[in-house]
């Protein structure tokens, strides 16, 4: 293993979230390394998917701050995010089913695409250029994630297990430095759930991207994870490696109860 | 056995993304375009390219501009016929108030007009979707009319809110016979439809149908909403703009804005049902299908049924057939005639073989 964990890229402190009177986050801080992979962890409404939309602008905190890469980050539209280097894949997939599989990972390609709307209309010169450029890159992706034989068909015909691996395509044809990932192997069978294991160690070991991994399934996250964050009913309750997380006796409270 | 790729291999990303990645279909295009653009002019009667080659056009071109908001951004609007207006009148003001104003750079004109126009109507889209922005966007079909026969400046102050279009002069030459006009907007709507295409197929286009297909997803990406919204406003309203330029130009010749009502807008709305909702193509099967139904009824239903049944009979029969399209077409193929031209494709590539 060549990666090596840098130093802090995410910084968050204090981040409270309400949606009204509904504490989704309260008080949580916590930091993401670079190179590292960060697991989220937690029973259903902790928090989790609320963390991620945190960090990649969907959700505004109403307190707190994010240090992003040692700046603070002031209040920014996903699209911001977008254009720092942050990525991500949904919970439920969120892939642009009129689409094929080749156009939706071009998609992820987008903000480094520099032509206009007229130049697109003429796709004469630089914009068809560009346009053969970024799919020598998609293609990359496509070979890396081994889905050459899908690459022109309709995403809203593949099967689940698919589809969430060309949504992982269209995040990393962005190139990000963050990949924020929503529960990738959830309704996976333990084949599917190997090979988006090794996608993701791959991922993080060829292209040293960071990654940020919400997952339900303990084994996994023990097995890849380097730095492990428990959150329970909005609050932090577990941080550290995994074997010190598996240990916590707050962290077993929350998974299997105590006894009275 | 004709209509197959086999041994066509594609050596580079270029000839893997061209429009027509099978030969066939080329030849088969060009071949199309051979007909309606040289053939058609010499052997077709007067009233074949005045009544409905002519028409077809246009109304493709109006579909086509619904289809980009509509079909390919998702974004539905009831208004197309009102921007077709804004197109015929910028038009025939910019030739009328400026002098020397040639044909081309106003049917330009009048298209930004409309799209100015467009953004200005697609700003609610930023906040509402479906339902709630058709109903914005009729406030574009009645405001715009209204505001037409409101103020005769628009009319250059004709009584009847009539006004009949210039003579079309390019480069000296007048196109005054059917002929001249049919190659005239054969070669505009060929042109904007190649532009058309090649904007859905890059990425312009895919930013639209991100924004369609899962907006939340799209921003996430890095798509701006509001940007990629009202760049298919404007886009959807230029082409509508040019479509109503022509129409007055090279269609009927005067024209008032009562013409363009929302009976219309549904007509053309239609169009991209039938044709195909997110295809080129289908808004010129589903303009060619409307323009060519009525017309059909007309001459077959006396033939089948006699005369006894009278006129009133033919034009209501007429909105029973379209009605029942519409549902049809709603239900059983909701992407239209262009899918099921798709599908007969493919079948013709496996055929005699069952798969």
């Amino acid at each position: 293993m060549a990666r090596k964990i840098g130093g802090v890229i995410v910084d968050l402190q204090n981040i409270s979230l309400r949606f009204g009177g509904v504490k989704a986050l309260t008080d949580i801080s916590f930091d993401v390394k670079e190179h590292e992979i960060r697991s989220i962890i937690g029973p259903n409404g902790a928090g989790k998917s609320s963390m991620l939309n945190v960090i990649n602008g969907v959700y505004h905190p109403q307190e707190g701050q994010i240090f992003f890469k040692g700046a603070l980050r002031k209040k920014l539209e996903p699209h911001e995010a977008a254009e720092q280097g942050i990525a991500r894949t949904f919970q439920n997939i969120a892939l642009f089913k009129g689409m094929t599989v080749l156009d939706n990972i071009m998609t992820g390609r987008n903000l480094r695409m520099k032509c206009n709307f007229l130049q697109h209309a003429l796709y004469w010169g630089a914009a068809q250029k560009e346009e053969i450029a970024h799919r020598i890159k998609v293609e990359e992706v496509i070979e890396f994630l081994e889905i050459q034989s899908i690459r022109k068909t309709p995403v809203g015909r593949l099967p689940y297990g698919l589809q969430k691996r060309v949504e992982l395509a269209r995040a990393l044809a962005a190139e990000p430095h963050i990949l924020l990932l929503d529960e990738p192997m959830a309704g996976m069978n333990v084949e599917e759930k190997q090979d988006m294991c090794r996608f993701i160690l791959d991922v993080n070991d060829h292209y040293g991207t960071t990654i940020v991994l919400i997952e339900h399934d303990m084994g996994v996250v023990m097995d890849i994870s380097d730095r492990v964050v428990v959150l329970d009913y909005g609050k932090k309750i577990g941080d550290g490696e995994p074997e010190e997380v598996k240990n916590n006796p707050e962290v077993i409270k929350a998974y299997l109860g105590t006894s009275h | 056995m004709l209509y197959r790729e086999a041994g066509q291999f594609k050596a580079s990303y270029a000839e893997d993304a061209q429009i027509f990645p099978i030969r066939q279909d080329r030849i088969g295009f060009w071949l199309l375009m051979l007909v309606f653009g040289v053939a058609v002019p010499f052997l077709a009667s007067e009233y074949w390219l005045k009544a409905i080659l002519i028409p077809v056009l246009i109304f493709s071109l109006a579909a086509l501009g619904l289809n980009i908001l509509t079909g390919y951004a998702g974004q539905l609007s009831l208004g197309s016929a009102a921007f077709m207006a804004v197109g015929a009148f910028a038009a025939y003001n910019f030739i009328l108030r400026i002098e020397g104003m040639p044909f081309l750079v106003a049917l330009v004109l009048a298209g930004l007009t409309a799209a100015a126009v467009g953004i200005l109507f697609g700003l609610p889209s930023l906040r509402i979707k479906g339902f709630y922005l058709a109903v914005a966007t009729l406030a574009a079909q009645f405001f715009i009319v209204w505001a037409l026969v409101k103020f005769p400046w628009f009319s250059n102050n004709s009584s009847s809110g009539v006004v009949t279009a210039q003579d079309v002069t390019i480069l000296g030459y007048t196109f005054a016979t059917p002929e001249a006009k049919y190659v005239l907007t054969f070669l505009i709507v060929a042109f904007m439809a190649l532009l058309a295409k090649n904007m859905v197929r890059s990425s312009t286009g895919r930013a639209w149908m991100a924004v369609r297909d899962m907006d939340v997803a799209a921003q996430v990406i890095g798509f701006r909403l509001m940007r990629t919204k009202l760049l298919a406003f404007a886009v959807s309203s230029f082409y509508c703009g040019v479509a109503g330029a022509l129409y007055a130009y090279t269609y009927i010749g005067t024209v008032e804005p009562e013409g363009f009502n929302l009976d219309l807008s549904f007509k053309i709305l239609f169009m991209i049902i039938i044709g195909g909702v997110g295809s080129i193509m289908g808004s010129f099967l589903g303009a060619a299908f409307i323009v060519l139904l009525p017309i059909f009824l007309d001459n077959f239903v006396p033939m089948i049924f006699g005369d006894s049944l009278g006129a009133g009979f033919v034009s209501n029969f007429q909105l029973i057939v379209f009605g029942g399209l519409i549902i049809f077409f709603l239900i059983v193929e909701p992407h239209g005639l262009a899918r099921l031209w798709q599908i007969a494709k493919e079948k013709l590539r496996l055929w005699p073989f069952p798969h």
